[in-house]
């Protein structure tokens, strides 16, 4: 069905201008039913179960169902999402589950430098230099026809 | 009906999109805007950290090139799209991008290393990564950029731009854009510029999707893009290119899981139903690819003959479903190890690679598995051909008509493919990126942020050359703006025409309004007539100059109709925005197809009334086109195809 929320645990994001799972999505799918103080998505069928909304929930509160018109029921995966890394759970139909572990980044979050460490280079507004090169390209010039 | 307050910012560079053409705009701007005193604008439809096609993450960069020469790189992409590609553009991204990708390990991203330290290579120029925030990571660089801008930068989210505004004086520069707020208090956006670089992605859901139910939004490309970029832009006046080279990409059914780390990295065969390698079969002498030549007899084989192979065993042979041999490749690469203890552990890290392929890209995929007990080391998967999506910067070529940087030109170039500023479109001012750049594929997502990179560059350049802002016309706003609620005006106006009785046997959903119809189905009628007259997969990507013509008077209607079609909320009115813009990438589309007499991409869409390549009359130009807001007018135009650099042996990949 794509995302939905498991009512009980959801809290409305605690009624704060925007919830995440209305934040993160790309398609504008989440919303708020604010009597209920409970999320829901509003056109199913434009999900891509890109588990943005699943993965940034505070309560763990969403979750995926396989597309009911080509998954057999009863398979599931859960991803938890840490700082650094991500366990992911599958469960499959049969009973089986199987678990992974992928780190996701390599530094604290919020701290990419825009010039990736190398520094900002000599280049002016009339040649081809972008502003971290040569250093990024880790060459001593940018490559040009006849080279 | 509610009044939006309009709200009006003034830069001078606006980065339309916030994608990954879009996040190297924004690093790339913000370095060039301080030194030079502009300002920076970024407007993205949805969170900066998880929009466009990677929102999700990815598990492979697919352009690097390393110690290659951006020759070599050409060699691949010209061999890729049978021969039609802008050797300048191409040249000029693939000398940027390894830069791109150290800057990203730099931001944080993990891209997997061997013992002796080197990057992985999933094939010769893709690098396999840890994927999961590759969006956010970038994003975040991104937005520590702007930052250093201080008031002179700023990210808008959650504003989806619907037009281009022109400048009062002249007709062919950009002056700014309006776009509608799509959170509270949901403001009319209009943005004046000195220049605009439009990077909206490609375009999904113009045609039908294979899974017309709950599955819908699962198609390959993610359903939140519709073809703003090229919209935007041929509405503006710009010339377009090669808006007849669509993509169909091959993979995994339904789920749509990729497909490179088994072909790349675990050298996995394709097989058809009854184990013909269809593949090794059309190259060998005599094989179907001879009939393509010269692109069918080198390998790589180009992605549409790939396609081309697998459809002709489908639909011709019979001979489907085709069955990626997931389990022998497995069991070959284990059976490497020396001892049975090695050979378990090569499993599990086998089998690890191959689950993060999916987690970090198509989490559907591996939901799919696992509700069919689909085990890759026991059993074959099936793959089939998707639906044609919108994506210049993988392995189609649509797009604007951009110049190119001026030393990568030869004399012939120069006054063709070169006029002042690289990446600026044929509107004064206007720039593109990514998906939006025409005949410069395979850039992917590393390529993409290059580009925006160097487009940034220059719009840079040109709002320190042309110091001048353009002149917005208020009253054409007042009435835009007007134009752009209207779908929600109908609504009003006509919603009390709904009656609830159930008993009473007329009740109407809100939906079946005789004085209106909702954006979705919209978007359905579009999807109807493109997969039926326009080779979609419904008619196995087969038409004619017949069905041609039938698709452009039925999208005349759509046209037509556009002022039936109601909006209840704002939600629904972004729809209805989304979809004005998918059907003027269709008619685009519909206009290229009918125009080239050739069938040059086969595995991509054929042209039955013209089955075969047509070397002599199409193999040495470009399909462009122009079209004419005021008056409705398409202007098809040839554009050559030049040869900077003469080629010699392909390189792989
Ligand atoms: C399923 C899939 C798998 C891929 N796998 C790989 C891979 O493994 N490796 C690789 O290197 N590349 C891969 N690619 C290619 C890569 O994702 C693209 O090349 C790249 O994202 C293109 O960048 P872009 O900025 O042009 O578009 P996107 O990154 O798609 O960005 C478009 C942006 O425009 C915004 N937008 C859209 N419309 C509007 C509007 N009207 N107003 C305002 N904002 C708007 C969106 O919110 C988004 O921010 C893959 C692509 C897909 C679809
Ligand atoms: S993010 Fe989670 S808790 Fe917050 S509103 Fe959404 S589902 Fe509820
Ligand atoms: S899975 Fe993705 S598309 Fe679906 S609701 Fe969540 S964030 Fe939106």
């Amino acid at each position: 069905m794509p995302s939905f929320v498991i009512t009980e645990k959801c809290d409305g994001c605690k009624g704060q201008d925007k919830t995440a799972c209305m934040y993160i999505c790309p398609n504008d799918l989440m919303v708020l039913d604010k009597d209920r103080m409970k999320a829901y998505n509003q056109e199913p069928a434009m999900c891509w179960e890109c588990y943005n909304c699943v993965k940034i929930c505070p309560q763990q509160a969403m979750d995926v169902r396989g597309y009911a018109d080509f998954c057999p029921v009863g398979a599931s995966v859960v991803p938890l999402r840490g700082s650094e890394d991500i366990m992911w759970t599958v469960k499959f139909r049969d009973g089986g589950v199987k678990r992974f572990k992928f780190p996701i980044r390599s530094n604290e979050e919020g701290s990419a430098p825009p010039d990736g460490g190398f520094g900002f280079g000599p280049g002016t507004l009339d040649d081809q230099l972008l502003a971290t090169e040569p250093a990024s390209l880790r060459a001593d010039k940018l490559w040009t026809l006849g080279d | 009906m509610q009044e939006f307050a309009t709200k009006e910012i003034t830069t001078d560079v606006l980065i339309i999109g916030g994608g990954m053409a879009a996040t190297g705009s924004a690093v790339e701007a913000a370095y060039w805007g301080k030194q030079n005193g502009q300002k920076v604008t970024v407007v993205d439809k949805a969170a900066f950290d998880r929009s466009g096609a990677v929102a999700m993450g990815l598990s492979a960069i697919n352009q690097y090139t390393g110690e290659n020469s951006p020759i070599d790189y050409l060699s691949y992409v010209q061999q890729d799209l049978m021969g039609l590609c802008r050797q300048d553009l191409v040249m000029d991204i693939a000398r940027h991008v390894s830069g791109s990708v150290h800057m990203f390990e730099g931001f944080g991203l993990p891209i997997w290393k061997d013992a002796e330290g080197n990057y992985v290579h999933e094939g010769r120029w893709q690098l396999m990564i840890n994927g999961e925030s590759y969006k956010l990571i970038l994003a975040e660089a991104a937005k520590n950029a702007i930052a250093t801008l201080g008031d002179d930068g700023e990210i808008i989210e959650r504003v989806f731009v619907t037009e281009l505004l022109m400048d009062k004086n002249d007709k062919n520069r950009v002056a700014g854009a309006v776009g509608i707020d799509i959170r509270e208090p949901y403001d009319f956006y209009v943005f004046k510029c000195k220049v605009a670089i439009v990077a909206c992605g490609g375009a999904v859901h113009v045609f039908r999707p294979r899974s017309t139910g709950e599955g819908l939004g699962r198609a390959w490309y993610p359903p939140w893009q519709s073809g703003s970029t090229s919209a935007l832009m041929q509405k503006a006046g710009a010339e377009m290119t090669s808006q007849e080279v669509i993509f169909i990409p091959a993979r995994f059914k339904d789920g749509y899981g990729p497909v490179g780390a088994w072909f790349l990295l675990f050298k996995a065969a394709a097989t058809t139903a009854s184990g013909v390698n269809y593949m090794e079969e059309g190259f060998k002498e005599g094989g179907e690819l001879h009939n393509w030549l010269p692109y069918g007899a080198v390998k790589p084989i180009p992605t549409c003959l790939r396609n081309h192979l697998m459809m002709k065993a489908i639909y011709e042979k019979g001979d489907g479903p085709i069955l990626m041999q997931t389990a022998d490749a497995i069991e070959r690469i284990a059976s490497e190890a020396p001892d049975e203890k090695a050979k378990k552990k090569k499993m599990k890290e086998l089998e690890a690679e191959a689950w993060e392929d999916f987690l970090d890209m198509t989490i559907s995929q591996a939901i799919l598995w696992a509700s069919k007990n689909v085990y890759p080391e026991k059993q074959p998967s099936e793959i089939a051909p998707s639906e044609p999506y919108f994506i210049g910067s993988h392995s189609g070529a649509s797009g604007a008509w951009c110049s190119g940087p001026e030393d990568l030109q030869n004399d012939a170039s120069k006054s063709e493919y070169f006029w002042g500023y690289n990446r600026m479109s044929t509107v004064t001012g206007m720039f593109s990126a990514g998906d939006g750049v025409g005949l410069s594929s395979h850039k992917f997502s590393s390529g993409s942020f290059t580009e925006g990179r160097i487009a940034a560059k220059a719009a840079i350049k040109f709002c320190v050359e042309n110091a001048d802002m353009p002149e917005v016309d208020m009253d054409k706003v007042s009435y835009i703006k007007e134009k752009t609620y209207a779908p929600m005006k109908l609504y009003e106006d006509n919603k009390g025409y709904s009656v609830v009785d159930e008993k009473k046997g007329y009740t109407y959903s809100e939906e079946i309004n005789p004085n209106y119809i909702d954006p979705k189905m919209f978007m359905f009628r579009i999807q109807k007539i493109m997969d039926e007259y326009a080779a979609g997969w419904g008619s196995q990507y087969t038409c004619s100059a017949i069905t041609l013509n039938i698709a452009l008077d039925l999208l005349k209607y759509c046209r037509e109709d556009l002022d039936k079609v109601a909006a209840r909320d704002i939600h629904e009115l972004m729809r209805y925005w989304e979809n004005v813009h998918r059907l003027l990438t269709a008619e685009a589309h519909v206009r290229h197809k009918l125009f080239r007499e050739e069938t040059r991409w086969p595995g991509y869409y054929y042209r039955a009334d013209f089955p075969k390549l047509e070397e002599d009359a199409w193999g040495k130009v470009f399909v462009n086109s122009k079209w004419d807001d005021e008056t409705g007018e398409w202007e098809m135009i040839k554009r050559d195809n030049i040869d900077i650099i003469k080629l010699g042996e392909v390189v792989g990949q």
